[in-house]
C-alpha cells in the first residue's frame, strides 16, 4: 500500500502536466459557434440588477432593432478590461443590454461608476441560470442579437478593440 | 564583436555543465576514482564565471544601445533612462532566461566553495543535479532563444519598452522573483542529491536551509512589490486580483513556506524526512509551473507579457523531464530512507505538521482555481474563476493557519501538554475573542471575513510577540527574532487587508477646476489640469489640493500619459501616504461639459499590507543572518577543539 502512495505524486504530476500540455495544444478561443447561434434567446424574465437601470426580460431582445447582450459581472477582471470598449461601441450607437451574474446591487453599482456605464439595460442572474441557458460559463461573454429576438454571434471572453468591426459587422448583419 | 563573444561564452558555459553532470555521475559510480568526484567543484565555479561573463556581455550590448542585435533592438530604445537600459536587459525572455541561468550557476559555485556540510557524495550528486537542470536551460537559450542574434540590416532604433515596464520598481521585480526560484532550485538539486546518496538528515536540511531562507525572502519581497505595483500603475485601487501571474509567484510561496517550517524541524528534530523532501520538489515545480503560466500564454492575464506556445512546450518538456524524474527517484527511493524520528500530538512539530497541511491545502486551492479555466476549456466550456472562489477558499483556511502560527512558537519540541499551551496562549487567545465582540459591536456591518481577519490579526500579533515574554531581549538567537518579526509580519499584513477591504471609501465624481470634493475624511480640491512632457511621453496631470478636516492642504498630481513608442495610454495614480492610510486619486477623461472624471479612495491601513510583507521578508532575512553566522561560529569552536 505504502509502496504505491510513493507514486501517487507523480500520478498527481502527471495530470498537472496533462491539463498543461492541454491548454498548450487548445489555444483558448475567442469565438466557439454555440449551438444556440441562429436560435431564438431563451425564455427568461429577470429582476433589474441596480436601482438605477430598468430590468430585461427575453422579449426586450425582440424590439425590432438589432443590440448585444453582455453578460459581465463586477468581480471579473477582463470586464474592467472590457468596458472602455463597450463605451466605445455605445458611443457608434449600439444598444447594449446586460446580465450580471452572480452580483450584488451595491457592487454593480460600484461597477458603473468606476468603469463606465453602457447599459440600456441590465439584468440580475443571481443564480446563472439564464447565463447556462444561453450556453455560456464565463464572463464576459457578448451575444449579437437581431431584432426578432434571434441570437446571431457569440463572442467569448472580452470584446478587444481590435473585435470592434466584427462587432458592428455582425450588427449589421442581423439588420 | 561583444555579441560574438557573449554567445560563444554561453556555449562554453554550457559545455562546462555538460562536463559538470558527467564527472559528478562517474564520481558517484566510480568510488575508487576520488579524483573524478573532486574536478566537480572547479568545474562548477568556472561555468559560473564563464556565464557570468556573457551575462555582462549582454548588459553592455543594452548599455551601448547596439540595434545591430536583435534583442536590444526589439526591447530598447536610444532615448530610454539610463536605469531601464539596464534593466531591459532582462526585461524579456531571452535576457531573464540568461539571468536564470546565470544566478543558476552562481548558485552552484557558492555550493561548490563554501558547503562543507553535507557528506562529500550527497555534495556532488547535488552538483551534478545543478548541472543537469543548468543543461536544460543552456538548451533552451541556444536552440530556440538565443539573446545575442544579430539583425542586418540594423534599425534606426529600438522599439521601446512597454510603459507599464518603465518604473524603478518593476526593473527589480522580475529579478527579484527569479533569485527566489533560482533559490528553490538549489534546494530541489539538495533533495535530489541527498535522495541519490540515501543521505535524508538534519545535515542535509542544514545545508539547503540558508537557501531556502534566501529563496523565501525574495519570493517575499517580489511579491510585496508586485503587489504594490499593481496597486498603484493598473489605477484600479485594489492590491491583488487572484490574477493567474499573480497566482504564479504566489504558489512556489506558498509551497517554500510550508518547506521552510519543515527544514526547521528536519534540521533540529530529525523528523519529515521524506516529507520535506517531498515539498522541496513541489517548491521548485511549482516555481516552473509558475514560469509556465507567465510565458506560455495559455491563460489570459491583466499583466501583459510576450508570450509564445513554443516555449511553453519547451518548459513543459523539461517539467517532464525535472520533475518527473525527482518524483520517480523519490517513489523510488524515500522507502529506503530510515524513519526519523517521532513526536507527540501536541508539540511544536506537530503544530508545524498542521502549518504544512494548512499551507498545502491553500497552494491546492490556488493551483486549482488557476487551472481550472483550462480544464473546464477541455470540455468545451469557458469559465472564469475570481474572487468569489478564492477569498472564501483560500482565505478561511488562511486565517486557520495564522492562528496555528501564534501558537507553534509557544509549543515545546517533541512533547507539550495541553493544559500548559493553552496557559501560555490564554493572553492572545482572549485578545482575540475580546476583539472578535469589540469589532461586531462597533462595526456591526463589516462583512464576515474582514471581521475574523482583524480578530485573528489580533490574536496574531499578541501571540507571535509571546515568545520574547520574560526572555533577555539582548541574548535571544537572532534567528528567534527573526520569527518573531515575520509572524507579526503575517499579523500586519493581515489587519492591513481586513481594515482596508471593510472600510475603504471611494468616490467617482465629474468636476470642473475649482470645485471640491470629499471623499473619506478628506476634502479634495481640483485646481487646474495641464498638459506635461516626460523624455518618451506626453500627459496631462491635473493639480489637487487635498486636505483633512482643518488639516495642512497638501497636493496631489495624478496624470494620465500617452507613450510614444509603442502608443500606450496609461494612468499615473497619485497616493500620498498617511499615518493610518492612503489618499488614492485617478484622473480620468473629460466630459463633454468640460468636467474632469476623477476617482478617490481613501483606503485605511492600506499601507499595512506591504509593510507586513516587508517585515515577513525582513524576519527571513534577520533568520538567515542568525543560522549561517550560528553554524560559523559551532564550526570554528568545533575546529579549535579538534
Amino acid at each position: 500500500m505504502r509502496k504505491v502512495l510513493l507514486w501517487l505524486p507523480l500520478a498527481l504530476f502527471g495530470l498537472l502536466l496533462g491539463v498543461m500540455s492541454h491548454g498548450i495544444l487548445h489555444p483558448e478561443q475567442t469565438t466557439i459557434p454555440s449551438k444556440l447561434v441562429g436560435t431564438k434567446v431563451p425564455q427568461f424574465d429577470l429582476p433589474a440588477a441596480v436601482p438605477s437601470h430598468p430590468a430585461l426580460k427575453s422579449s426586450d431582445l425582440a424590439s425590432g432593432k438589432p443590440a448585444l447582450l453582455n453578460i459581465f459581472a463586477s468581480w471579473c477582471l477582463p470586464c474592467i478590461a472590457e468596458a472602455p470598449v463597450l463605451e466605445e461601441l455605445k458611443a457608434k450607437g449600439v444598444t447594449i443590454h446586460a446580465i450580471a451574474i452572480r452580483d450584488k446591487p451595491e457592487d454593480v453599482a460600484r461597477f458603473l461608476a468606476e468603469h463606465g456605464d453602457p447599459y440600456a439595460s441590465i439584468g440580475s442572474d443571481i443564480s446563472s441560470r439564464v447565463q447556462i441557458s444561453f450556453g455560456s460559463s464565463g464572463v464576459p461573454e457578448s451575444f449579437v442579437i437581431d431584432g426578432k429576438g434571434i441570437i446571431r454571434h457569440q463572442h467569448i471572453g472580452d470584446i478587444q478593440a481590435q473585435d470592434i468591426p466584427k462587432i458592428l459587422k455582425a450588427l449589421e448583419e442581423a439588420r | 564583436m561583444i555579441a560574438e563573444l557573449g554567445l560563444g561564452l554561453l556555449w562554453l558555459a554550457a559545455g562546462l555543465a555538460i562536463i559538470q553532470s558527467v564527472l559528478g555521475m562517474l564520481g558517484l559510480w566510480q568510488t575508487n576514482r576520488p579524483d573524478l568526484g573532486n574536478a566537480v567543484r572547479p568545474v562548477a565555479v568556472a561555468q559560473a564565471v564563464l556565464i557570468g561573463m556573457a551575462f555582462c556581455c549582454l548588459i553592455y550590448l543594452f548599455i551601448v544601445s547596439d540595434m545591430s542585435v536583435k534583442l536590444v533592438a526589439a526591447n530598447s530604445h536610444s532615448d530610454k533612462p539610463m536605469l531601464y537600459k539596464v534593466s531591459g536587459t532582462w526585461g524579456n525572455h531571452e535576457g531573464s532566461m540568461l539571468l536564470w541561468v546565470a544566478v543558476l550557476a552562481m548558485a552552484g559555485a557558492g555550493i561548490a566553495i563554501a558547503e562543507r556540510r553535507v557528506r562529500r557524495d550527497t555534495l556532488i550528486a547535488t552538483l551534478m543535479a545543478q548541472g543537469i537542470l543548468a543543461l536544460g536551460f543552456y538548451a533552451f537559450l541556444l536552440f530556440s532563444s538565443n539573446p545575442f542574434e544579430r539583425l542586418n540590416p540594423a534599425p534606426q532604433d529600438g522599439q521601446g519598452l512597454n510603459p507599464l515596464l518603465q518604473d524603478p520598481g518593476l526593473a527589480f521585480h522580475p529579478p527579484t522573483l527569479y533569485f527566489g526560484y533560482v533559490g528553490m532550485s538549489v534546494a530541489f538539486s539538495f533533495a535530489v542529491g541527498a535522495l541519490i546518496t540515501r543521505d535524508v538528515g538534519p545535515a542535509f536540511a542544514r545545508a539547503m536551509r540558508p537557501w531556502v531562507l534566501g529563496a523565501w525572502v525574495m519570493l517575499t519581497l517580489g511579491i510585496t512589490a508586485g503587489s504594490y505595483w499593481a496597486y498603484y500603475e493598473l489605477g484600479w485601487g485594489g492590491w491583488w486580483f487572484w490574477d493567474p501571474v499573480e497566482n504564479a509567484s504566489l504558489m512556489p510561496w506558498l509551497a517554500a513556506t510550508a518547506l521552510l517550517h519543515s527544514v526547521t524541524v528536519l534540521a533540529t528534530r530529525d523528523a519529515l524526512r521524506a516529507w520535506t523532501v517531498m515539498l522541496a520538489v513541489v517548491a521548485f515545480s511549482m516555481s516552473m509551473v509558475g514560469t509556465f503560466l507567465v510565458r506560455s500564454g495559455v491563460l489570459t492575464s491583466v499583466h501583459a507579457f510576450a508570450v509564445d506556445p513554443q516555449r511553453g512546450t519547451f518548459l513543459l518538456a523539461l517539467m517532464l523531464i525535472y520533475i518527473g524524474g525527482a518524483l520517480a527517484l523519490f517513489a523510488l527511493r524515500v522507502g529506503t530512507v530510515r524513519e526519523g524520528a517521532v513526536f507527540e500530538p501536541v508539540s511544536r512539530e506537530a503544530a508545524l505538521v498542521l502549518n504544512n497541511l494548512f499551507l498545502t491545502v491553500i497552494l491546492g486551492v490556488v493551483l486549482i482555481g488557476t487551472l481550472y479555466p483550462i480544464v473546464a476549456q477541455g470540455f468545451g466550456q469557458q469559465v472564469s474563476i475570481g474572487p468569489p472562489y478564492f477569498n472564501p477558499a483560500a482565505g478561511s483556511v488562511a486565517l486557520m493557519l495564522v492562528v496555528v502560527m501564534a501558537a507553534g512558537p509557544l509549543m515545546r519540541w517533541r512533547s507539550d501538554s495541553a493544559p500548559k499551551v493553552l496557559r501560555r496562549l490564554a493572553i492572545p487567545v482572549a485578545i482575540g475573542i475580546v476583539s472578535l465582540l469589540a469589532v461586531r459591536l462597533l462595526a456591526p456591518d463589516m462583512g464576515v471575513l474582514p471581521w475574523l481577519g482583524l480578530s485573528t490579526a489580533l490574536l496574531a500579533g499578541t501571540g507571535s510577540i509571546a515568545p520574547l515574554w520574560k526572555r533577555n531581549l539582548l541574548r535571544t538567537p537572532l534567528f528567534t527574532w527573526g520569527m518573531v518579526v515575520a509572524h507579526l509580519g503575517v499579523a500586519v499584513a493581515l489587519a492591513g487587508m481586513a481594515v482596508d477591504s471593510a472600510f475603504y471609501k471611494e468616490r467617482l465624481v465629474a468636476v470642473s477646476e475649482g470645485e471640491t470634493t470629499e471623499v473619506g475624511p478628506f476634502s479634495v480640491k481640483l485646481v487646474s489640469v495641464e498638459p506635461v512632457i516626460g523624455p518618451n511621453w506626453t500627459a496631462i496631470e491635473a493639480t489637487m489640493e487635498a486636505r483633512r478636516g482643518d488639516g495642512r492642504p497638501f497636493t496631489l498630481h495624478p496624470q494620465a500619459r500617452n507613450y510614444s513608442t509603442p502608443p500606450t495610454d496609461t494612468s499615473e495614480a497619485a497616493i500620498t501616504t498617511h499615518l493610518d492610510g492612503q489618499l488614492y486619486a485617478v484622473l480620468g477623461k473629460q466630459g463633454k461639459d468640460g468636467r474632469w472624471q476623477l476617482r478617490l479612495w481613501w483606503k485605511p491601513l492600506v499601507t499595512f499590507i506591504w509593510l507586513g510583507g516587508f517585515m515577513i521578508a525582513l524576519g527571513g532575512l534577520l533568520a538567515l543572518v542568525g543560522r549561517v553566522w550560528r553554524e560559523r561560529r559551532g564550526a570554528k569552536s568545533a575546529e579549535m577543539a579538534a
